[in-house]
This record gives structure tokens, C-alpha cells and sequence, in this order.
């Protein structure tokens, strides 16, 4: 079944006196369990579309779906819902919440979705631990490295086990080690949960993790490979 | 609920963030709920000053005359009813005082100087508790019985008059066929008021001498009651209109010194109008506050939203800090004001300028008067309206495109 599937995206944006096509008729469809990598220079679409499959951004014409929603005319309340529900984000910045401490950053979806609290702190501690960062949930992000703030990031996008994490260059601004173990815990997660996983990347290293790569130039798909060197049909 | 206790603690969290600006605004709303209690308070106390003053200076709090008095007090309208009608009349109404009283206008001369005066013909131990008069005697004695044959004056009239204690004046008046009446008294009392005029335009004399030196026989001109709260005189003045009309009229005190009335509603009007100003000004700190830690946080706020929190939680999450932020200014602002107002509990003297005051009516002493209702009015007003205030920084932050807020530089 499809995580993901976009029919012909469209998007335009306006950048001083030109338009310029964010997602050019772009038809894409993601299996549930994938380990996907958008891979284009800046100004690719990539984080486009990725926005776009993670409600945040509204295409100006053509289908999304998430699962067997249909997401592109959802209103304001039920993307936020949508996405509450089904999909983990990592940013680029770290993006946890600085008044919170990890485990609270980490229990911050789970408590929005209503889960109780000892439910929430089971949930967190457990996945603090599989991120490798036990016995740091009481410390605030301000007092963690890059890596550690980017796991936590991971940590609550997943504790929630939604079905789809999308990650916006989550390598971007760390160094190549801690890249590597970030890279390595999100294969691990999509193999043991087989959690979803769309990241929008032009790190090399990144890429050499996924199982397939979906490359984009100027809003367009422009190649559609898997780990196999196979070209993956009904893209375009 | 969930949702409520991480909005919550957001709230407070992010409040205590930049905490100098916190401390710096909270101080602020101290300050400011400090001035608008402790200003009302001594706005109040004068207020209630003057209507106390006003009302001890015998109209009580409810009054009775001849329909026609008020035009023309003088003794041509006499109450038209007898002493004993009256009392049957009011056998059920039960005052904290009554006294009957004969008031008409008068001249008092000595053997310098004549003046116009008002003459109160009065019962002493009726009137105790609501003549001022008695417990102002700075000379001499205050009259002992209704047919007491000295008089009372003013330590102002005896200057004008340029008499003294145990002299003799005159006084002389009408009685009912236009024919002078009138006597000469010996000065028994001498009294000092709050106000000046009421030294100088007031003289008591026994009621039974009134009567017996203007011809009347037992009628009187006046009959004045005594509730237990000046702002609470319906309950009395109601019974007594159903008493005493249609043969007479009856005014409460607000009608009959129109000035005292219009001053208390005006007092609180103008505390209104005080606390709304002094919120305004606030309001502008208040407001650009929370406009800088929205703008300070967009990207935060652009990444919850895009986790799935609903912009109403946001929204809230606003309007919490800033409500957090007046509760806990509106704590420490009525702290200041109770603090301030207790120990002056005994009155401020601004003698410095007690002409000044008592031109417009008020005492030279100033005794702050802290009401719960006025205390309750600044609180409900600085929070209602910070609600309104936040509300517009709070829209604002709910209604950000989560991509546009997240990428925010």
C-alpha cells in the first residue's frame, strides 16, 4: 500500500517580478515501509515537496495523499490534526522547544495527541534510550551538543510511531560521525518499525543509506532509482 | 486537558525566559494597579468624607417637609402634621436615629455686628448621633435639653460677630403670621466644623424655645432619619415615602444636597475612568512585550504548529503568559496598595492647602478608604482588558503558515 502518493503537483512561487515552478507536474508514489531520499541542488523542489507531503505547504493544483487521506483540501485544523497523527518531522535546525527539556520535548507530541502521562514518560524514556540518550532527558537544549538536540528531534518524531517521518536535511548541520549514527538509528527504525522514511538531502552520505533515491531539478522529478540501480516506474 | 497543561507550562516557562523584560513589565503592572488602588482610595475617602460631613450636617440620610419647604423654608410651611401624628405615622419604620427639628432662615446680631443665619430649633439627645455638632464643641457646652434657652454658634459667626462664650445675641425671625419674633440668648457653645460656612451660616437652639419664641406650638419644619449606610438608603427612604405621602415630601439625602450626590456618582465614574487610563497606559508596554516574544519566537511557534498543535493552543499559549504576567503584577500591585493605605489609616493632613479643599466641600484631612469593590474593579479591569489587549499578538502568532514561521531568520 502507498504511504505517499502525489498526482501531478503544481507549485508556483513568486520571487521578485518571476514565477518560478516549485513542483512541476510531479506524480509520485511512496510504499509504506520506504526509505526514500529527495535528492536535488538548492532550489530543486525537494523541500517542497516534502512540505507539501507533510501538509505544510499547499500545492496550487494536483492530489496529495497520506495513507487513504486525501490531504491537499484539508483545512487548516484537520492538516494540523493529519500531521499530529501521522507524521514525524525532523527540520534542518534542530527546532526542539528551549524552555523544554528533552524528555518533555520528546513527550511534547504525545501529550498535544492526549496520551497520559505515564504513558508519555514509558514512550520517551524508551526512546531517549534507543537514541542514545539515556539519562539526558532532564537536560535542556541548551545544555546538549548538535547531535544530541538532532536525536532528541528524532526522538520525538518518532515516540509517537507515526506512520511517515519526513526529515528536511537532517545531516546539515552535523559532523560526519554524528551524521553517520543519525543516519544509522533511522535505518534501524524504518527496519524494525517500518516507519516510512522521505528525507530531503544533497549529502552524498545520506543518500548512500536509502533505498531509493528520487532526484529533482527545477521542480521536476528528473530520476527515480532504488538501491538496486532499478528505475522506479510511475514516477515522473 | 493535556493540551491545556503543556500550553501551560509553555506559558509560564516562556515567561520567565527573558526575565528581565518580565520583571521590568511585571514591575510595571505593579506600579500601575498600585496607582489605580491606592489613588481610588484616597479619591474614595475624600468622597466619603465630604457625603459624611454633608449628611452629619443634619439632612440625615432621609428627610420630610412640607411639599413647599424645599421652595421656601420658610415657617409659613410647616409640616401639617402634629408631633403625635407624626409618631403614629412612623410607629413601624425603625431608624438608627429620628429627630424633628425646626429649621428656618434667621438673623443673629450682637452688639457690633448682625448676620443672616439658619436657626435650628433641635431636640440634643435626638439629634446625638446625627448632628455633628456635639462632638465638635470646642467651647462651652452643647444644648442639654429641648428647651434649653441658650444657643450654640459657630467659632466663625462669634468672630463675626465679634461675641464669645456667655455673651448675649439676638436672633430674630417670623412666626406664622408674618409678625418678628424674636429673643435674646445667652451663648452657651461655641463649635468648630469641618467647612467654614457651616461655622458661619449655622445656629442651635432648643426645640421646645423654637417653637414657644416663633409662635408654632409643637409643629416643626423638618424631619430627619438615620439609616445604617449612606449607600444604602432605599430600604428606609421607601418606607418613609409610604409614611408620610402624599402630605409630605420625602428626599433622600443625594436629592436633598444635590452637590454630595452628583459628587459620588461622579467618584465612581471618574475611578472608571482612572483605571482605564492608567491601563492604557500599560497596555502600550503590555502589548509590545508580548508582540516581542511572539517575534522572538515565530520559528517556535511555526515548528508546533507544524507538529500538529492546533493554532487555537497557540493562541492560548499567548494569552496565558500574558495573563500570567498581569496576575502576578495585579498580586503584587494590591499588596502595594494595602501596604500603603493601612498605616495612613489615620489620615493625611494637607492643611497646606485646606482652603483649597474646603472650597470644593472636603475636609483638610484625607483618609484614604480602601473598597474591596474598587480593589475588584482595577483587578477585573487590568485583566479584562489585557485579555483584549494579548489578543491581537495572540491572533497573530495562531495564524502563522507553519513553513513561513519555520523558516523565519
Amino acid at each position: 500500500m502507498a504511504a505517499v502518493k502525489c498526482i501531478d503537483l503544481c507549485k508556483t512561487y513568486r520571487q521578485g517580478d518571476q514565477d518560478i515552478m516549485g513542483l512541476d507536474h510531479v506524480n509520485l508514489e511512496i510504499k509504506e515501509g520506504g526509505f526514500v531520499c529527495l535528492s536535488a541542488p538548492s532550489g530543486g523542489g525537494k523541500t517542497t515537496l516534502l512540505n507539501a507531503i507533510g501538509g505544510l505547504d499547499r500545492p496550487d493544483s494536483g492530489e496529495i495523499w497520506v495513507g487513504e487521506q486525501r490531504i491537499d483540501n484539508l483545512s487548516k485544523g484537520d492538516l494540523a490534526q493529519m500531521r499530529l497523527h501521522n507524521i514525524g518531522f525532523v527540520f534542518q535546525a534542530y527546532n526542539l522547544i528551549p524552555v523544554l527539556t528533552a524528555q518533555e520535548n520528546v513527550e511534547f507530541v504525545m501529550q498535544v495527541q492526549g496520551l497520559s502521562k505515564a504513558e508519555r514518560a514509558e514512550k520517551s524514556l524508551a526512546i531517549l534510550e534507543e537514541v542514545g540518550l539515556g539519562g539526558l532527558g532532564d537536560r535542556r537544549p541548551a545544555q546538549m551538543s548538535g547531535g544530541q538536540q538532532q536525536r532528541v528531534a528524532v526522538a520525538r518524531a518518532i515516540a509517537s510511531r507515526p506512520a511517515m517521518v519526513l526529515a528536511d536535511e537532517p545531516t546539515a548541520n552535523l559532523d560526519s560521525h554524528t551524521a553517520e549514527k543519525l543516519m544509522e538509528l533511522f535505518v534501524e527504525l524504518n527496519e524494525h518499525h517500518s516507519t516510512t522514511f522521505v528525507i530531503a538531502t544533497h549529502d552524498q552520505r545520506v543518500m548512500g543509506y536509502c533505498k531509493r533515491i528520487i532526484k529533482m531539478l527545477d521542480g521536476k522529478i528528473v530520476d527515480d532509482i532504488d538501491q538496486t540501480g532499478t528505475r522506479v516506474t510511475g514516477s515522473a | 486537558m493535556n493540551t491545556l497543561r503543556i500550553v501551560f507550562t509553555l506559558a509560564w516557562r516562556n515567561l520567565w525566559r527573558n526575565h528581565r523584560r518580565t520583571l521590568i513589565m511585571i514591575a510595571a503592572v505593579s506600579v500601575g494597579v498600585w496607582a489605580m488602588i491606592f489613588m481610588t482610595a484616597i479619591m474614595r475617602g475624600m468622597v466619603n468624607e465630604m457625603v459624611r460631613d454633608g449628611i452629619s450636617v443634619l439632612p440625615g440620610h432621609v428627610q420630610a417637609h412640607n411639599p413647599d419647604f424645599r421652595d421656601d423654608p420658610t415657617i409659613n410651611n410647616l409640616i401639617p402634621l402634629s408631633e403625635a401624628e407624626l409618631s403614629e405615622r412612623l410607629q413601624d419604620i425603625e431608624p438608627v436615629a429620628l429627630a424633628t427639628r425646626v429649621r428656618v432662615p434667621a438673623v443673629v446680631s450682637s452688639e457690633y455686628e448682625s448676620r443672616a443665619l439658619t436657626l435650628f430649633g433641635i431636640d440634643p439627645a435626638a439629634e446625638s448621633e446625627l448632628t455633628f455638632v456635639e462632638g465638635d464643641i470646642t467651647e462651652g457646652r452643647f444644648l442639654e435639653s429641648p428647651d434649653d434657652r441658650g444657643v450654640v454658634i459657630g467659632r466663625k459667626m462669634a468672630d463675626n460677630l465679634d461675641t464669645k462664650l456667655g455673651k448675649r445675641i439676638v436672633l430674630m425671625s417670623q412666626d406664622p403670621d408674618n409678625e418678628i419674633a424674636d429673643r435674646g440668648f445667652r451663648v452657651v457653645g461655641i463649635f468648630e466644623a469641618n467647612l467654614e460656612v457651616h461655622e458661619e451660616t449655622m445656629a442651635f437652639i432648643g426645640k421646645q424655645t423654637a417653637q414657644s419664641m416663633l409662635r408654632i406650638g409643637d409643629r416643626v419644619t423638618e424631619v430627619a432619619f438615620l439609616g445604617t449606610d449612606y449607600r444604602d438608603v432605599e430600604g428606609l427612604y421607601r418606607s418613609v415615602q409610604q409614611a408620610l405621602e402624599p402630605e409630605l415630601r420625602v428626599q433622600p439625602w443625594y436629592e436633598l444636597d444635590g452637590y454630595l450626590g452628583t459628587m459620588l456618582s461622579v467618584m465612581d465614574g471618574f475611578v472608571l475612568v482612572w483605571v482605564i487610563v492608567i491601563f492604557l497606559a500599560l497596555s502600550f508596554g503590555l502589548v509590545n512585550t508580548l508582540v516581542m516574544a511572539v517575534f522572538e519566537r515565530i520559528r517556535e511557534i511555526g515548528m508546533m504548529l507544524a507538529l500538529g498543535m492546533r493554532p487555537a493552543a497557540i493562541l492560548g499559549q499567548i494569552v496565558i503568559e500574558s495573563l500570567l504576567l498581569l496576575f502576578i503584577g495585579l498580586i503584587i500591585g494590591n499588596l502595594l496598595a494595602w501596604a500603603s493605605v493601612v498605616p495612613l489609616a489615620d489620615g493625611i493632613d494637607v492643611s497646606v492647602v485646606a482652603q483649597g479643599m474646603e472650597d470644593f466641600g472636603a475636609s483638610s484631612v484625607l483618609y484614604p478608604q480602601l473598597e474591596l469593590d474598587d480593589m475588584v474593579l482595577a483587578n477585573i479591569t487590568v485583566l479584562a482588558l489585557g485579555f483584549l489587549a494579548s489578543l491581537s499578538p495572540a491572533w497573530r502568532a495562531s495564524r502563522y503558515e507553519p513553513i513561513e514561521a519555520i523558516t523565519k531568520t
